[in-house]
């Protein structure tokens, strides 16, 4: 079983390698290749940085994190079993929730203690495990609506067009860009309630983009999305990656995980358990034990023994 | 029966002065429920605050009535503040429930004879109201006068103050219909669809929700300085709860989240009001009895309208749940 699955895993990464790699992508599996393999390593030029994280809720610990560490650049796949507490780790990074003890800090300056509608401002996106389109609105208004400093989002100057009628033209031409790009711009001018589930998570991800960020987070992007569009998606997340971006996402899609990653971080119970390259992972015990459980392959009589 | 009479009297009421003041608090309303779904059950509370915000000027601090704008608006914002700054963090059902118990609050202490001093207790203000009906005077409307054409006929009183009220309503609508249109007014709708969305996009969703609702109180607020200039008194008991949920019953009717909604749906409200008022007052000449039980009688007609209008609003939202002037394909989506 482990010997297929490393095969199947060391045959593509040799044949399509070379060819497929970008220049982003070389860098980025360059700047990881030094770093060793365990929980909490350290990395060369590390984007985002958390220690000590802890929250608990009640007496249930969620999370409760050494040392965490996202290179800059790279394609970093947060992966974990269910109630790993991955989406909690997620909602404390973007300060959707608030950590009990711990530091963390995003491009080198502290988060504790900022408002979640600061991050955007300074590079850190974040999209929803649940979709958030907003249905109500069509797919352009929910596009521009991303646009970070815009000066008609002021009430004062709500009544007077001419102060942001230049800006909305200008973000009004990067939001259609950007839905070319992620092939939604036939669907322009229809509410965002007529999309298909795939296409609201395509949705979702290109207005992050429209907050210009440094670090895109995504939560579960491949969730109920058909394998069709997965291709297309993985396509996009990459793309993040050729330019410039960083991407940290949580995902259950394994083959997503291995496909596209630079960096796999695995947690269980609330703690990071290893670290590694996406080859790395796919070997280590310690993760086989926390998805399948310690004792597989053993009988139950065996361990009633 | 005099068909024509019932005709008259809905016409007349259609666009008379209920209807306008109803139409400035709504459109106020439509802000904070209509466009950033904020569960305002008190806009009786901010329509008091205007309308005592004038009528204080000259009954309590003997300064000049215009004074009350200023003082209104300010009792408004105030009021907002104190409502939002503890609950617009949470979800939205606290709104509401603070938002009703406020309006409460604010007419009990308005009536109340521990503050007779200063909101003339459960006798109201009055008094206060010549500096505006002057300036009608002046412009050549005889309070006494007769003016207008056919049914149309209004004392010069009446006149002025329909002329003043539906230019308030159409300045407010206007100002909202821009600023819904401006990218302010796409922050507060996407609010309305998903808060966390809005706020992973980097936008203080507190502040926004919190201008929402001052604005939207701002807004009532005129209503009530129309009220109570348009009567020349306050009267504590005009805002009760009941002053609440007409003009959110008139809201619904026009359709949400739309400006003409926000209009037209007073307009209806008490046009239809008084169709049925006038019509069963009308029919009902003499009591209907059925053997010896008396099924109704005139003095029911106030009762059995109000059922009626119920009836209507629950079968609107059946077979148009957008209201009359909604946008259908909008509420397709309603369920996600």
């Amino acid at each position: 079983m482990k010997d297929a699955d490393d095969q199947s895993a060391a045959e593509p990464a040799a044949a399509d390698a070379p060819s497929e790699l970008s220049e982003y992508a070389r860098v980025a599996k360059a700047a990881l290749a030094g770093v060793s393999p365990e929980p909490g390593a350290k990395k060369p030029d590390p984007i985002l940085t958390a220690s000590g994280i802890r929250r608990a809720f009640g007496g249930i610990v969620a999370v409760d994190v050494e040392h965490f560490e996202v290179q800059r650049g790279s394609i970093t796949a947060l992966i974990g079993p269910n109630g790993a507490g991955k989406t909690t780790f997620f909602n404390l990074m973007t300060g959707f929730d608030k950590p009990n003890t711990g530091q963390w800090a995003f491009d080198g300056v502290s988060m504790d203690g900022v408002a979640p509608h600061r991050m955007a401002a300074r590079g850190m996106v974040r999209t929803f495990q649940l979709t958030k389109s907003l249905t109500k609105l069509p797919v352009i208004e929910n596009m521009k609506l991303g646009a970070t400093g815009q000066k008609g989002e002021k009430w004062w100057n709500g009544l007077f067009p001419w102060r942001w009628k230049a800006q909305e033209a200008e973000i009004e031409a990067r939001a259609d860009e950007l839905l070319k790009r992620f092939k939604l711009d036939h669907m322009r001018d229809e509410y965002a309630g007529a999309l298909s589930g795939g296409q609201r998570k395509l949705l979702e991800m290109a207005r992050a983009l429209m907050t210009d960020p440094t670090l895109v987070m995504l939560d579960e992007p491949m969730a109920g999305v058909n394998p069709a569009l997965k291709q297309s998606l993985n396509q996009h997340v990459r793309g993040l990656r050729d330019l410039g971006m960083t991407v940290l996402f949580v995902e259950h899609d394994m083959d997503m995980v291995h496909d596209i990653s630079d960096w796999v971080i695995v947690m269980a119970e609330g703690q990071v358990i290893a670290e590694g390259t996406p080859d790395d992972i796919s070997s280590n015990p310690a993760v086989i034990d926390a998805y399948l459980g310690a004792h597989q392959g053993k009988t139950l009589l065996e361990d009633q023994v | 029966m005099d068909i024509g009479a019932v005709f008259e009297n809905a016409i007349l009421q259609f666009i008379g002065f209920n209807a306008c003041y109803y139409a400035i608090a709504a459109i106020g309303l439509n802000v904070q429920f209509g466009y950033t779904g904020l569960l305002n059950f008190g806009q009786a509370a901010f329509m008091a605050a205007g309308a005592y915000g004038v009528g204080q000027t000259v009954s309590i601090f003997g300064i000049s009535l215009w004074w009350g704008v200023a003082i209104g608006i300010g009792y408004a914002v105030f009021l907002g503040l104190l409502m939002g700054v503890p609950t617009l963090r949470l979800r939205a059902d606290y709104l509401a429930i603070v938002t009703i118990a406020s309006a409460e609050i604010v007419r009990l202490i308005v009536r109340s004879v521990k503050f007779r001093d200063q909101f003339g207790g459960t006798d109201g203000l009055k008094g206060f109201a010549d500096a505006y009906q002057d300036v009608g005077v002046r412009i050549g409307l005889e309070p006494a006068g007769e003016y207008g054409f056919w049914i149309f006929t209004f004392s010069g009183r009446n006149l002025w103050n329909l002329m003043v009220g539906w230019s308030l309503v159409a300045i407010f609508g206007v100002i909202v219909w821009r600023l819904m249109k401006s990218p302010w007014g796409r922050v507060l709708k996407a609010i309305r669809e998903d808060e966390d969305a809005v706020r992973s996009l980097g936008k203080n969703v507190y502040s926004y929700k919190m201008q929402s609702l001052v604005l939207g109180g701002v807004i009532g607020s005129f209503a009530g300085m129309m009220l109570a200039l348009g009567n020349a008194n306050v009267q504590p008991d005009n805002f009760s709860r009941n002053l609440t949920f007409f003009v959110l019953t008139g809201l619904v009717l026009g359709g949400v989240a739309k400006v003409t909604g926000s209009i037209i749906g007073p307009m209806m409200f008490w046009g239809l009001y008084a169709f049925l008022d006038s019509l069963l007052r009308e029919l009902i000449d003499k009591p209907v009895r059925i053997g010896d039980f008396t099924l109704m009688q005139s003095t029911d007609v106030g009762v059995v309208v109000y059922m009626l209008m119920g009836i209507l609003l629950v079968v609107l939202m059946v077979y148009r749940p957008q209201g009359v002037f909604g946008n259908k394909k909008e509420m397709a989506f309603e369920g996600r």
